[in-house]
């Protein structure tokens, strides 16, 4: 505390900030990529965090409160997306640097930032601290994988290096806690001091350039402004100045061509100078781990090969693993489901909470474990650092269709979610490039498709294996994954040659170590992954659930109000003809017979009987017509809806696959069945290809900043779907499937 | 891999002859130890490779290429990175 009060304060603002209580003090990690940020950010918070959601932009940040000193207060402390460099190319980077240089509504700029550097790559990140120092926030440096750096005969003399850069350096292992208490003082000693800049020069002609900028023109400048706009893409919009910095430019562009290149590469032999002084290099390994790695798993041959041998592990795993989970998860909404039909009385009410809520939202929640599988997995592929060799591996591929390399870690995390993947587009720095590939992140099957795969493959593909081992199941679900993939590639290949027209994107993206995921921050994605999917399960499901429930029930046939008030309304929502088999036993044949009619007769039931023309081609009666409408909202409401529908929540005798046994007995008016094999797979393709979710819309809306891109995604993927899905109907019906 | 580094003892006396002229990275073969001596080009690329320490001096070394040809891979400044071909003619190297 006492040091807080002693440290000169040269920033006025920032003093008055640290006595008043009302704010608290904000503190940005800024770093590379991979180093070590978020490590650092969850040892600090203890977990103790929320996404902060800035309004204005486009970002969720992670935020948490750092008790910075025990008897002070806690600190703000904001995790950001790694950057190379603040002069930044792309949105993710133009997003850091825009917290770090407070150009964000409703966050101030850092009382301090802490720079995170990773000690085995020691120069490259040193050239964002230069930055940072240019800047002339207060910045403390935290020194990470120090480990890491001995392992390669690095060592790294931090007090050499803090002199060197006049900011404090603190060795930190944030895994082991170690540094912490120190990085914390650090921070308070450093807060209202300016960072004194870096001292870096440039040849004699650039300084007296910059000489004349500053004392030249009315105003006066600092130096750091006039490096700044000197070397800017934009042009200032005050007259005298920008005269002064276009004759500037010319000057130097005569003496150099790359007149541009020289701050960056002036830094770097600042950085050198630095570096030679505080890095003792021992005799190291000749080939690093990773480079042994890489000898096989980015090999010629055997790279692509283990590529789509980990692909289909994935789905391997997600498909047969997630079964017990899944069964467990099925089996307790049965039952919770009848010990609340048990315990209520008869009547709507009933009704609503057993056919509508726990049927409508545990047909969904049973798909949760699969989705912490995929997730887990993607996890996974992303914490190891083999994602960027996938990268490497399929650039060219990539690019054949005019994407960028970069574009496939964008599209492979869409196989989890698609918000995340477009999100992550970000990191594409062409605008078009970037475009191309959000059009086309939905075609990559989300886990929202997966509860309806597994519904059709379990109603009507399981149980068959090849060679043994290999289920129908999953191979079917890869055909899925791979028609989207081929699909998007078709889709991108065309949009690259009409409306996106641009030269083939660069590609400049590093391949970091392989290390140990770290199980701690997988599980951390997969809760809040869980989590999310639990609240839309509790919103968005339970309300569509409840809707669809109503206007399945409603309106009421007058007769059926007078005879039997209970019994029609419990057959109300019953699978048409259907129940007349079943619920015959149990009621009046003729009352079970109107409470099919009463379902047709329902809202819902006109609005299926009235798209019933155009989907019938594609194989689809009117009760999957009302599920396809409700599904438009999310995919997986397919599968509530259908348990609406077939009013799963009443079935009391049957199996824990109640929902997939109603949808293998459920009948057409004429009494065939109205789900085949050939019907499910069509409903399938139309799920890998249609626009089928209201929040990626809204997302691309947000990303693109217009309509005009997301209304065009609606409409094409839309349109794609039908086609496909009429070619596999009308198709397996001409080869003699029905 | 063993089949590069024989074409190169094969070619090395060729490589030599050359060595001090600059070159660009992407004929480099895999292997092969160099130092930068410039990059070319002024778009957001040349920028994002300068801003990664691909300045003049910097000693690279073209650790593999992708199954296709296409990207390659090097190791600079201790960190691996990939870059396409088209990326790497803009880099130009010195043999040492
Ligand atoms: N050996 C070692 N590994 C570390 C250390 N700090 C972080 N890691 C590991 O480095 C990897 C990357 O760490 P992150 O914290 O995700 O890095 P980040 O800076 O947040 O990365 P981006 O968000 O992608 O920019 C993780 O696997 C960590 O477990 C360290 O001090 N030593
Ligand atoms: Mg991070």
């Amino acid at each position: 505390m006492s040091s807080v009060l002693e440290s000169p304060s040269l920033d006025s603002q920032n003093a008055d900030a640290k006595h008043a209580p009302a704010r608290p003090l904000v503190i940005a990690l800024a770093g590379n990529p991979n180093a070590g940020k978020t490590t650092l950010f969850n040892s600090l918070t203890g977990l103790r965090q929320k996404v902060a959601n800035y309004p204005g932009v486009t970002v969720e940040r992670k935020e948490g409160s750092w008790t910075i000193a025990s008897d002070l207060r806690s600190a703000r402390l904001i995790d950001l997306p790694g950057l190379y460099s603040l002069d930044a190319a792309s949105m993710d980077e133009r997003i850091a640097r825009d917290v770090l240089t407070g150009n964000i509504p409703n966050l101030p700029a850092p009382d301090a930032i802490v720079a995170v550097v990773d000690a085995t790559n020691l120069e490259r990140n040193l050239y964002l601290v230069t930055q940072l120092l240019e800047y002339g926030r207060p910045l403390v440096i935290a020194l990470t994988m120090v480990d890491l750096a001995l392992k390669r005969g690095l060592e790294i003399d931090a007090n050499e290096l803090a002199e060197s850069l006049c900011v404090p350096v603190i060795p930190v292992t944030a895994q082991q806690r170690v540094g912490l208490d120190d990085l914390s003082k650090a921070v308070l000693r450093v807060i209202g001091r300016k960072a004194e800049g870096a001292r870096w020069r440039l040849s004699d002609c650039t300084e007296c350039e910059l000489m004349a900028l500053m004392s030249g023109g009315g105003d006066s400048i600092d130096r750091q402004t006039a490096l700044r706009t000197l070397y800017a893409d934009e042009l200032p919009q005050d007259d005298g100045l920008r005269e002064a910095i276009e004759s500037a430019r010319e000057r130097l562009a005569h003496i150099n061509v790359n007149w541009w290149q020289e701050p960056l590469i002036a830094r770097y032999d600042w950085i050198e100078q630095i570096s030679s002084r505080a890095v003792k290099k021992h005799a190291a390994p000749r080939l690093s781990t990773t480079e042994r790695i890489d000898r096989i798993l980015t090999h010629k041959f055997f790279g692509p090969l283990i590529l789509i041998a980990v692909m289909l592990l994935v789905f391997q795993t997600i498909f047969s693993w997630a079964n017990l989970p899944m069964d467990l998860v099925d089996k307790g909404f049965g039952r919770l489901g009848e010990a609340v039909g048990s315990l209520l009385a008869p009547g709507l009410f009933r009704d609503l909470l057993v056919d509508g809520i726990i049927a409508g939202v545990g047909g969904v929640l049973v798909f949760l474990p699969q989705i912490l599988l995929l997730f887990f997995f993607i996890a996974i592929l992303e914490d190891t650092g083999y994602m960027a060799r996938a990268a490497f591996l399929m650039d060219r591929l990539m690019r054949g269709v005019g994407l960028h390399g970069k574009a496939f870690m964008p599209l492979l995390s869409s196989f989890a979610c698609a918000i995340p993947g477009i999100m992550a587009t970000r990191t594409i720095e062409n605008p078009k490039d970037r475009l191309a590939t959000i059009m086309i992140a939905p075609f990559m099957s989300c886990s929202a498709r997966l509860p309806v795969y597994t519904l059709m493959i379990a109603a009507f593909f399981s149980g068959r294996k090849f060679f043994g081992f290999l289920s129908v199941g999953a191979l079917m679900i890869m055909a899925m994954y791979l028609l989207g993939i081929m699909v998007a590639i078709g889709v991108a290949w065309v949009l690259k040659r009409t409306i996106l027209k641009a030269p083939t994107p660069p590609l400049v993206l590093e391949l970091p170590p392989y290390r140990v995921p770290n199980f701690l921050t997988i599980s951390q994605m997969m809760i809040s992954r869980a989590w999310l999917f639990l609240k839309r399960a509790g919103t968005v499901i339970m309300a569509i659930s409840i809707i669809l429930w109503a206007l399945a029930t409603f309106p009421r046939p007058p007769q059926a109000n007078v005879v039997n008030n209970d019994a029609a309304v419990a057959q109300a929502t019953k699978a048409g003809e259907e129940s007349e088999t079943d619920a015959g036993v149990k009621t009046a044949p003729g009352l079970a017979g109107q409470s099919g009619e009463q379902l047709s007769q329902s809202y819902a039931g006109r609005a299926g009987h009235l798209i019933e023309p155009v989907i019938r081609p594609l194989g689809f009666d009117w009760k999957m017509g009302v599920a396809l409408i409700s599904s438009f909202a999310a995919r997986e409401t397919l599968v509530s809806t259908l348990s609406v529908i077939y009013n799963v929540g009443k079935d009391r005798d049957s199996s824990s696959d109640s929902l997939v046994n109603a949808v293998r007995e459920a009948k057409r008016e004429d009494g065939s069945p109205a789900w085949t094999p050939l019907v499910a797979l069509s409903m399938m393709v139309f799920f890998v290809l249609a626009m089928q979710c209201m929040s990626t819309v809204a997302v691309v809306r947000r990303e693109t900043n217009s309509w005009r891109w997301p209304l065009f995604m609606i409409a094409y993927m839309t349109v794609l779907a039908y086609i496909a899905s009429f070619i596999t109907y009308q198709g397996g019906r001409l080869l003699g499937f029905n | 891999m063993e089949i590069a580094e024989n074409i190169n003892a094969l070619f090395g006396r060729t490589t030599e002859q050359i060595s001090n002229a600059p070159r660009s990275l992407d004929i480099l073969p895999i292997g092969a130890q160099a130092r930068v001596t410039g990059v070319t080009g002024s778009g957001a690329i040349a920028r994002r490779l300068l801003e990664m320490g691909v300045v003049p001096g910097a000693p690279v070394r073209v650790i593999k290429a992708a199954p296709l040809g296409d990207p390659i891979e090097v190791r600079v400044r201790g960190y691996h990175l990939a870059l396409r071909r088209t990326e790497a003619k803009t880099i130009s190297v010195t043999s040492d």
